[in-house]
Order: C-alpha cells, then sequence, then structure tokens
C-alpha cells in the first residue's frame, strides 16, 4: 500500500509541477509541451491507482512475478510501437521527398520541409529504431542471460518514458522549437528527460547481465552494451546547453564555433555508429544465428572486430567536416579513422552471412532470411562506401550533395530497417504465442517492395550526388564557374522524383508488414500455398536442371 | 539445434558437421559460436588500412601537440592549397584584370576582346551572387526586376548599371545610393479606398487594359504624376516605373495596383561595391547591359563619379581575382 501512494504521490507532484510550468511559461511551445507533460502523468497516476492489486495488499500477500518466466509484456509493447512509429517515420520520409519535388507541398509554417525533415530523421532512427533495440535488447538479454529482466517497474517506465520523449520531440519540431542540431534537435528539458529514460534503461539492461544464470557474457549484449554507455555519453556531452529560462524552450549551447561543429558531428557520428551499426549489429547476432538455426561463423572474429569498431568509430567524426574551418590535423584524423574502420565494420558483415554456411537454402526458401541477408549485404555495401566517402578527395566531390543523402538511405533502408522488418517478424509469432505468421508470402511481398524501393532511392541519389557535385566543380575554358546553383537544382528534379517514388515502395512495403503483424496478433493465419522452390535434389542439396520444354 | 544440457558443461567445443569447425563450446538460447580462425584476406585487409592511415598521417597534418599538430612531411596545408589555387588562378587572368582595372567602362564598347572576357566574367559572378533575386535566367519574378528587357527604371547604359551595382538601390547608409520614396496613399490615409479604386483604374487605363476614368486621371495628376510623368511614362530620376507598357514589377491585376498604391512594396538592393571588388562590379555590369535590353549612352547626367571610384578602390578581402573562391 505504501508503494502505491508512493508512485501515486511522485505523479502528482509531477503533475502539479507540469501544470504550473504550464501557465507560467516564458513561451507558448514550452506551455504546450509541459500540458502533454501534465496529461501524461495524469495517465501515469490514473493508472498507478487504479492498476494496484488492492485485495492483494489487503490480505497481505503481494503478487510475485514468476522468476521462472520471461518478462515480455514492455517487448509486445515495444513491438507494437516499433511498426507504429515506423510507419509514421516512412510517411514523412516520403512526404519530405515529395516536398523536395514540388515545393507547392510546403504547408506553412507546421508542415515545410525545415520542420518536418527532423520529425523524419527523429521518427525513424529513435522512435523506429529506439524501440525496435529497446524491446529486442529487453528480449535477447533475458534470453541469452536465462535470467528475467531485472527492475521490471523501471523497464516498464524506460518503455513509456522514451515514447514521451518521442512525442515531445516530434511535436516540438512541428512547434518549431529545435536546437538546430542535426539528430540532436530537441531543447534542453527534452535532453534531461531522456537522460533520465536512458540512465533507467542502462540500470535495467545492466542489472539483467548481473543476475544472469550464463557464465558467459552473448557477443550481442556487448554491442547492445556498448550502445546503451556510447549513447548516453554522446547525449550529455552534445547537450550541455545552458536555458534562456527554466520555464521556456530556448537553451544555448556550451560549446560555439568550430568547436560546436566538431562536438555536434562526434555526437552525429557515433549517432550513426553506436547507434545505428553497434545496436542493430547486437540484433543481427541474435536473430540471425536463430532464424538460420546455424552457430556464428567466427567467435574470434566477433571479439577481433567488437574491439576494433568501438575503439576506432569513435575517433571518425570530424570526415563530416571535411575542408571547413576545422583545422587540418584533426580532418586527417577523421579521415584515417574512418578508413581503418572498414575491416571492422566488415567484420559484422562477414560473421552474419557466413553464419548461413550450411543453411544457405534457407535463402531461397525462408523470405525471413533473405530479408536479413539483404541487410548484411546492404551493411556491407555503406559501410565500404562510407570510409570511401570519408577520403577527402572523394569528398570534395560527394560534399553537400545527395550523394550523402542514398549513403545513409542505403545503410538506414537497407540495414537498420531490414535487420529491423527480419526481427520483428521473428519476434511477433514467439511474442503471442502464434504458431506463425500470418502470411509468409506478405513477407515475401514487403521483402520485394523494400528492395526495389532501396534502388530506386540509392541509384537517384547517386546520379543526383555526382551531378550536383561535377555541376557544381564545372569551370568553363576561360576559368569561369559554368552553373549556378538553381541550375543543378534543376538538372536534378527527375531524380527528386525518382525518389519519392523509391520511398513510396518502401513505405507500401512497411504498410503490408503492419497488415501481417496485426493479423498475427490477431491470432489469424492465411491460407496460401507455400512459397514456390525451385526444383532441387535435396540428399545432394543441388538444383535440378529445368525440364525440357 | 543442440540444446546444452546446463551452463558451461561444455568445456571442450563439439564438431559442426556442417562446415566441419570445432565450436567454442559455449551456448545462449540454443546458439553456438564457431572458433573459424579471423579470414585472412580480412585480417591482411585491416592491416593494410593500419599502415596506410599511419603513413597518411605522417605525410600530411594529423599529430596534436601541444601548442601546434605535426605538420606533415609534404608541408600540405588546406589554407596552401586553397592559396596557390588562387594565385595560379590570378596570374592566368592578371592581365585581363589590369586592364580592366583601369579601363573606364564608357570606353569598353571600343574593346570587343575586353568586353567578351568581362561578359564571360559578369556571367560567373551573376551566377554566384544575382541569382537568387534575379533568377538564373536574369529573368526576375514579382517584385525583382527581369534585366533581359529594355525597361529600366535606374537607367540601362553601362555607367547607370554600374553606378546602381555600387551603391545598390534604397541601401542604408550609402549616400550615393538610388533612393526614392512612393507614399503609402492608403495605410497614411493621404487617398480614400474609394480614391485609390478610382487612380487604379486611371494606371490601368494609361495601357489599355480599363476604360479612362476622368476622377482617376485627376487624382494621378494631383498626386502620382510629379513622379511617373503627366502621361504616366515613368521617370529614371526617382526609379518610378513606366506605367504605360506590359511590364509589371509588382504585378498587373488590379488587386495588385491598388495593393502598390495602398501599401508600396519598394525594392532593396545591396551596394554591391562594398562587397565586390571594382573589377568584378564591371564585369557584372557588362553581362547585364548584354543580356538584351542595353542602352547606348545617351544622356549620362550622373557619370561622373562611378568610373574613377572603381578604378580607385582596392579589391576587398585580398581577392586577387573577382569569383574564384566562390566555388561551393
Amino acid at each position: 500500500m505504501v508503494s502505491v501512494l508512493a508512485r501515486a504521490g511522485v505523479w502528482l507532484v509531477v503533475l502539479f509541477l507540469a501544470v504550473m510550468a504550464s501557465a507560467l511559461a516564458a513561451d507558448g511551445g514550452f506551455a504546450a509541451h509541459m500540458g502533454i507533460v501534465a496529461l501524461a502523468a495524469f495517465v501515469a497516476l490514473w493508472f498507478s491507482l487504479r492498476g494496484a492489486d488492492y485485495d492483494g495488499i489487503a490480505r497481505g500477500a503481494l503478487r510475485f512475478p514468476d522468476q521462472g518466466r520471461y518478462d515480455d509484456d514492455p517487448i509486445r509493447w515495444g513491438v507494437i510501437a516499433t511498426v507504429f512509429w515506423g510507419m509514421a517515420g516512412f510517411l514523412a520520409g516520403v512526404f519530405i521527398a515529395a516536398q523536395l519535388a514540388w515545393p507547392w507541398l510546403n504547408l506553412e509554417p507546421w508542415f515545410n520541409f525545415g520542420r518536418v525533415r527532423p520529425l523524419h530523421t527523429s521518427a525513424v532512427i529513435f522512435a523506429f529504431g529506439g524501440n525496435a533495440l529497446i524491446a529486442t535488447s529487453y528480449y535477447v538479454v533475458q534470453r541469452t542471460c536465462r535470467a528475467r529482466l531485472a527492475f521490471p517497474a523501471l523497464a516498464r517506465f524506460v518503455f513509456w518514458g522514451y515514447q514521451l520523449f518521442i512525442v515531445l520531440a516530434a511535436t516540438g519540431y512541428l512547434l518549431g522549437i529545435s536546437e538546430g542540431k542535426e539528430y540532436a534537435e530537441p531543447e534542453w528539458y527534452v535532453d534531461w528527460w531522456l537522460t533520465i529514460v536512458w540512465v533507467s534503461y542502462l540500470a535495467v539492461f545492466v542489472g539483467t547481465i548481473v543476475k544472469r544464470s550464463e557464465p558467459h557474457i552473448y557477443v550481442a549484449n556487448w554491442f547492445y552494451l556498448a550502445f546503451i554507455v556510447t549513447v548516453a555519453m554522446l547525449h550529455v556531452v552534445n547537450n550541455l546547453d545552458m536555458p534562456v529560462s527554466l520555464l521556456g524552450a530556448k537553451s544555448y549551447p556550451l560549446f560555439g564555433g568550430v568547436q560546436g561543429a566538431l562536438v555536434q558531428w562526434w555526437y552525429g557520428h557515433n549517432a550513426v555508429g553506436f547507434f545505428l551499426t553497434a545496436g542493430f549489429l547486437a540484433m543481427m547476432y541474435y536473430f540471425v544465428p536463430k532464424q538460420a538455426e546455424r552457430p556464428i561463423y567466427s567467435y574470434r572474429l566477433s571479439i577481433i572486430h567488437f574491439w576494433s569498431l568501438i575503439f576506432l568509430y569513435i575517433w571518425a567524426g570530424p570526415h563530416h567536416l571535411h575542408y571547413t574551418a576545422l583545422p587540418d590535423w584533426a580532418q586527417t584524423l577523421g579521415m584515417v579513422f574512418s578508413i581503418m574502420l572498414w575491416m571492422p565494420s566488415w567484420g559484422g558483415m562477414i560473421n552474419g552471412l557466413m553464419t548461413l554456411n550450411g543453411a544457405w537454402d534457407k535463402v531461397r526458401t525462408d523470405p525471413i532470411i533473405r530479408m536479413m541477408v539483404m541487410a548484411l549485404a546492404f551493411y556491407g555495401m555503406s559501410t565500404f562506401e562510407g570510409p570511401m566517402m570519408s577520403i577527402k578527395s572523394v569528398n570534395s566531390l560527394s560534399h553537400y550533395t545527395d550523394w550523402t543523402i542514398g549513403h545513409v538511405h542505403s545503410g538506414a533502408l537497407g540495414w537498420n530497417g531490414m535487420i529491423t522488418f527480419g526481427a520483428i517478424y521473428y519476434l511477433v509469432p514467439r511474442l503471442w504465442g502464434r504458431s506463425r505468421l500470418y502470411s509468409l508470402r506478405m513477407v515475401n511481398w514487403h521483402f520485394w517492395l523494400a528492395t526495389l524501393g532501396i534502388v530506386f532511392y540509392a541509384a537517384s541519389m547517386w546520379v543526383s550526388g555526382i551531378t550536383q557535385g561535377l555541376m557544381w566543380r564545372e569551370y568553363g575554358a576561360d576559368g569561369y564557374l559554368v552553373n549556378s546553383f538553381a541550375d543543378s537544382v534543376a538538372a536534378v528534379h527527375p531524380m527528386f522524383i525518382m525518389r519519392a517514388f523509391g520511398g513510396l515502395l518502401y513505405l507500401v512495403g512497411a504498410a503490408i508488414m503492419t497488415v501481417n503483424v496485426w493479423a498475427t496478433i490477431l491470432g489469424r493465419l492465411r491460407r496460401e500455398a507455400p512459397l514456390r522452390d525451385a526444383a532441387h535434389d535435396a540428399a545432394r542439396d543441388r538444383p535440378l536442371p529445368a525440364p525440357a520444354a | 539445434m543442440v540444446e546444452a544440457p546446463g551452463a558451461d558443461k561444455h568445456p571442450k567445443g563439439r564438431l559442426d558437421e556442417a562446415t566441419n569447425t570445432e565450436t567454442v563450446g559455449h551456448e545462449w538460447d540454443g546458439i553456438e559460436e564457431l572458433n573459424t580462425p579471423l579470414p585472412r584476406w580480412w585480417l591482411w585487409t585491416f592491416y593494410a588500412t593500419i599502415v596506410f592511415a599511419l603513413g597518411y598521417s605522417i605525410a600530411y597534418p594529423a599529430w596534436p601537440m601541444i601548442s601546434r599538430a605535426s605538420e606533415g612531411m609534404l608541408g600540405w596545408s588546406s589554407r596552401g592549397e586553397l592559396a596557390s589555387d588562387l594565385t595560379a588562378q590570378a596570374s592566368e587572368r592578371s592581365r585581363l584584370v589590369a586592364e580592366l582595372a583601369i579601363t573606364p567602362i564608357q570606353s569598353l564598347p571600343g574593346k570587343p576582346e575586353l568586353m567578351r572576357a568581362a561578359v564571360a566574367g559578369g556571367a560567373a559572378a551573376f551566377k554566384v551572387n544575382c541569382v537568387q533575386c534575379h533568377g538564373a535566367g536574369a529573368a526576375g519574378s514579382k517584385g525583382f526586376p527581369n534585366l533581359n528587357d529594355d525597361d529600366w527604371l535606374w537607367g540601362g547604359d553601362l555607367v547607370a548599371i554600374e553606378q546602381t551595382l555600387l551603391h545598390g538601390i534604397r541601401q542604408p547608409g550609402d549616400a550615393a545610393t538610388r533612393q526614392s520614396i512612393m507614399p503609402a496613399f492608403g495605410v497614411d490615409g493621404l487617398l480614400t479606398p474609394e480614391q485609390i479604386e478610382q487612380v487604379t483604374s486611371h494606371v490601368l487605363a494609361l495601357s489599355g487594359k480599363a476604360r479612362p476614368d476622368p476622377a482617376g486621371a485627376k487624382i494621378f495628376a494631383d498626386n502620382c504624376a510629379v513622379c511617373h510623368g503627366p502621361g504616366g511614362k515613368g521617370s529614371r530620376q526617382f526609379g518610378a516605373p513606366d506605367l504605360t507598357d506590359a511590364i509589371w514589377l509588382d504585378g498587373s491585376t488590379r488587386e495588385d495596383i491598388a495593393a502598390q498604391i495602398h501599401r508600396p512594396h519598394m525594392g532593396v538592393m545591396p551596394a554591391w561595391g562594398e562587397r565586390l571588388d571594382p573589377v568584378t562590379i564591371k564585369m557584372l555590369a557588362a553581362y547585364v547591359h548584354s543580356l538584351g535590353g542595353g542602352e547606348k549612352f545617351a544622356a549620362v547626367p550622373d557619370a561622373t563619379a562611378a568610373p574613377a571610384e572603381g578604378g580607385a578602390r582596392a579589391a576587398p578581402q585580398g581577392q586577387p581575382s573577382p569569383t574564384t573562391t566562390e566555388a561551393p
């Protein structure tokens, strides 16, 4: 009873403070945000009073969770949140791609490109990717430690607190509240909230590892831990800001000028390195061997590539600031660390792909494995492209062009998206106790739509980026620039339309996944013909020649 | 799948049949690990990138020390590279630039080769500095004049264009800037809405787009003719547009014209003399003049200051030549 009252008391205080802050706010955006916080506190208060087990308290017998079962509730919520935010983020992406092709779609002021673009990036990276990482890490750490999740209340707080962070960030962008730092746009109070949530996440994860009943820590958990610890460090350092008022949205950063730029891209690059690479490699290290039912290819490679990746990634940020006011020595180091990163990155691809040794036939028969293999292929491609683009002479062509956008999306759509889809398709039947997915054929459709979408996206952005780079540096025989910037915009307009089309295909694929996941959760099974398999000799594991016509 | 009988009951690995490789002996939730050695090509490529990184960081500025970073064996620096690029560009064009610097703009038409070079240079400078308002094809847009036609607000010969470029239009703090203010007839209550309606009709009638309006003509004569002229042909002294032709800076509909009388939109152009060197200004003037509407020198009332001043002014920021630093 005491704990119920204490918890309700905390939410009541938060509710009171949020209402006060909203009433006294220095600006409308802050007032709106404190209103959202008050609403969230009210909902939390409601559930902590209504959800309490009063009978148990009265009998003096508190319910203790069964330690023999895994704690899967937050994971189920996380999977649903991943699918939901994924759809929101992909939709925002298609919308801003269309805005670039048809500028009249800029709906002032809330839905102009400048506000929807951070909404898109945050929705796909932090909402879709972040929920996928939190949910899968809860799933993987319990199973590979053979331990129930530590601090169950805190684990639930992490999930809901993270959703509040997403809502505050997203509404803030549309209201025009932004620090203007790429991938770190939320203002100071949202940053502080995320810090609390993230430290709680670390406590849940480490707590579960500490109480494990396996002697060794599985490689996936190394990657999850590296991701959680490093993102905490990056987030705190890049958001050292001084609020103008404790009742207002605006703040100013501690670091200014070129120092600020360096800190921002140290953060920005390692958001890619630790959020989108290390975290998703952790997913890969669990779901690929499980789905393939094969051992990991090389334990030794996993050690070497883990430590080299962790050590090298953190130094590579300055390659985002080639040919700027950043001193030459820092640019050089950013470049050479990026080049040394090539093989450590590929170590993950090798370990993933070669895990299929002895099960390559599954690429033919299992569309989920096919998705994972495609994810690893795109991972390998973009981690080769990245070091290449960090070379200064390549960067002088690629920098500020759409090539960068294409590079990011071959990684994000190909690697992060595909491996997450694979994990979702693996998780949903198991989490809801279904015998299989609603439809395997829909997974196949999703696979091909997503793959085709990425091809349209990446190819059009390569053409567009190289066109821009060449046009901007083109000098005529008399030594003068040939093109104006607007000329290059006109030249790439068809590519912008192709990019939007590719994004649309990807969105349609995700919509098919949403239907599939939903129907699986409802317990439906689609009656469908099995996927066609090429004729092969099972005994020799060789395809048979096609019958003569 | 092999189920482990218990934690660490596998002190040694088993042989995986499909790959003929030993496992390490651990098992987590059914996942085992093979003890495959590092692929040799992977390891040697990794070593090669490390060797390259070491070599590159010796050749180029890389290692931060106490007060400065190592400068690299090659002595390369990004500032040094830029400076040598700029010097090379400058020496390539030095003859042309020197000649343009001493040539008064009035004499340019007499030197076709120099004129052609000036137009080429002006076209490049225009792409960097002017397209934002005037458009890539210099066709302008609503509120921003079209530079391709022969309708000039402030004058269209080389000297007048150069003067406009040097001092801008309504540029605060520049004594020689093109200056004029159209009264806000509606906002300041100088005309009633009905009178604005009438004078709008008259303005439309000037180019045959409405029937003549005697009341409007009277208001026009009293209020507008002092700048726009009794016949509405405009005046370059005040940058007052010609209202009788088909070219409209701020729109040609009845609403556009009434809005302009009510609360006039008056464009501002920066004084480029403060930002670009005199030779680039001359090149820009030559380019704009060449677009199709350039006028010959007829009566040049204020052509005294510009050339002398232009020739004497030093290039700002020590730019050795125009436009070379503007590459994105």
